[in-house]
């Protein structure tokens, strides 16, 4: 009666003994992330060296796990960080109470800070998931120079800067 | 007491703990690796060259684990329980014959753990029945309602398939005319396999006897997601360990005993000559038994408590006796069909 159900059960298992695992085998191999991955954040900077971020402190607001702690001072042209009135003097990421949800990159209006790819991320102690701005901010590109910079007055006089549409 | 004999048996007796315990820890590992393969994912592959110390791993970290006993638990009987379920499961293999006798150091040594009883199969049932004990008292001491109902579920379980159990053994036991496992294997030499003359007392027995163990698909008792775990939820560390042990180490103790009951035994081709060519052929029916309970546990799923019930009372124990009836009926009319 139920034997051919039976059967047919028992086949299946065993034909799947014969199959290739479908498992990931982390870490010697892992799985490709996607394209819009939102991972460990990191603050941009532009061609010339300049940071993106102007201190607007938008992603802080935006945050609504309260995870970002952004204090600004002014520019000027003998010390200048970014191409806009201020610049994040300090600039901290609490890990721990981070989601991860790209609230902040959206908010952000230079496109400063962007979620990357980096999803591995450990620390043995709670004082290590404070991510200061030395952590965040991505390194120096060929033919920029380091921040604070010198620059010419008058170069840079809107408070914010020109921003082409995003592409992505 | 010679003291040749007292050193024979103590060293079969070690001998068979030994292997018990190392065949336990290798057949969680091969429960895991072939589920996981039935799964299509791996098993464990990552402690030690395809994970062959999973087992010691496990084991270092369930003694190292705190042994919790709860507050108001009767703690004699919390410390006593797990002991009386594993004991029982540990000395069941005691009657089976391994192989015929050697000739090791002068002496003619038989290979089986006490010699050949001529009540073994009264042995294996009466030492099977002991570890319900061991189960109820588990869930009571526990002061915990969940592992009592475990407990008293699975005893309730485990007593009524004891008796299609029972009745499954009187199949052989008829057709050899002995109780005693050595003449049960040596009648199964002179004749044919029972599991060609004993179909229906085949399977009685196999589903019989993954009841009695609390094993997939009867294993209700100890399901996690409907009762937390059963009798052995307040239980952890080492304590935890020998429930473990006793269901793993039934498991083994079912295939030996069906491999002795249905299929033959230690006998195969050329045992005569090389005698031990028993165990090894043993150990393949086990093998291959112990797989195929495995592959059960793949793919079918928990049966449920009252459906247990019923199947054990209303379909095993009717079919256990009409097996019987059929058994006699053939010997009474074909007497000179087994020699």
């Amino acid at each position: 009666m139920f034997v051919k159900g039976l059967a047919t059960g028992f086949y299946t298992t065993f034909r799947h003994l014969f199959r290739k695992p479908v498992t990931y085998q982390y870490p010697e191999r892992k799985r490709p992330v996607r394209r819009r991955f939102k991972g460990r954040h990191s603050l941009h900077r532009y061609d010339n060296g300049l940071e993106k971020c102007i201190g607007c402190s938008l992603c802080a607001a935006a945050c609504p796990a309260d995870a970002i702690f952004v204090e600004s001072a002014e520019n000027t042209d003998e010390i200048r960080f970014s191409p806009g009135e201020r610049y994040a003097s300090t600039y901290e990421i609490n890990m721990l109470r981070c989601i991860f949800c790209g609230y902040c990159e959206d908010a952000c209006p230079t496109e400063a800070i962007v979620l990357g790819d980096n999803y591995e991320l450990s620390y043995t102690d709670r004082h290590d998931a404070i991510y200061t701005k030395e952590m965040l901010i991505v390194p120096l590109n060929e033919g920029a120079r380091p921040t604070p910079q010198k620059v010419e007055p008058g170069l840079y006089t809107r408070s914010v800067p020109v921003m082409d549409n995003p592409r992505d | 007491m010679e003291i040749a004999l007292i050193v024979e048996w103590l060293i079969k007796a070690v001998l068979m703990l030994a292997i018990l315990i190392v065949g336990f820890a290798y057949t969680t590992y091969m429960e895991r690796k072939t589920l996981a393969r039935m799964q299509v994912r791996y098993g464990p592959n990552r402690a030690g060259p395809f994970g062959l110390l999973q087992p010691v791993a496990d084991g270092v970290k369930l003694i190292f684990k705190e042994e919790l006993i709860p507050a108001k638990a009767d703690k004699l009987i919390f410390i006593l329980a797990p002991m009386l379920t594993v004991i029982p499961a540990l000395v069941m293999l005691a009657v089976v014959p391994f192989g015929g006798t050697v000739n090791l150091f002068g002496q003619e040594i038989s290979l089986s753990i006490a010699g050949d009883i001529n009540v073994g199969v009264l042995y294996i049932t009466a030492i099977a029945s002991i570890s319900v004990y061991g189960i109820v008292l588990a869930g009571w001491a526990s002061n915990n309602k969940y592992a009592m109902m475990g407990g008293i579920r699975s005893s309730a379980q485990m007593v009524s398939y004891e008796l299609a159990l029972g009745l499954a053994f009187i199949g052989p036991i008829l057709l050899a005319s002995s109780m005693s496992l050595e003449e049960i294997v040596q009648t199964q030499g002179r004749n044919i396999w029972f599991i060609i003359l004993q179909p229906l007392g085949m399977i009685i027995f196999f589903l019989a006897a993954m009841a009695e163990i609390n094993r997939s698909p009867f294993d209700m008792p100890e399901a996690e997601q409907e009762l937390t775990a059963g009798y052995h939820t307040e239980y952890s560390g080492m304590k935890f360990a020998l429930f473990m042990m006793t269901e793993y180490i039934k498991v083994i103790v079912i295939s030996v005993l069906f491999a002795t009951f249905f299929l033959g035994g230690y006998l195969g081709p050329f045992v005569d000559q090389v005698p031990w060519l028993g165990p090894l052929y043993i150990f393949i029916k086990t093998f291959i038994l112990i797989f195929i309970i495995i592959w059960i546990r793949a793919t079918m799923p928990r049966i449920r408590y009252d459906r247990l019930m019923a199947l054990g009372w209303k379909v095993l124990l009717p079919l256990a006796l009409l097996n019987v009836f059929l058994t006699g009926v053939l010997i009474i009319v074909f007497p000179n069909l087994i020699q």
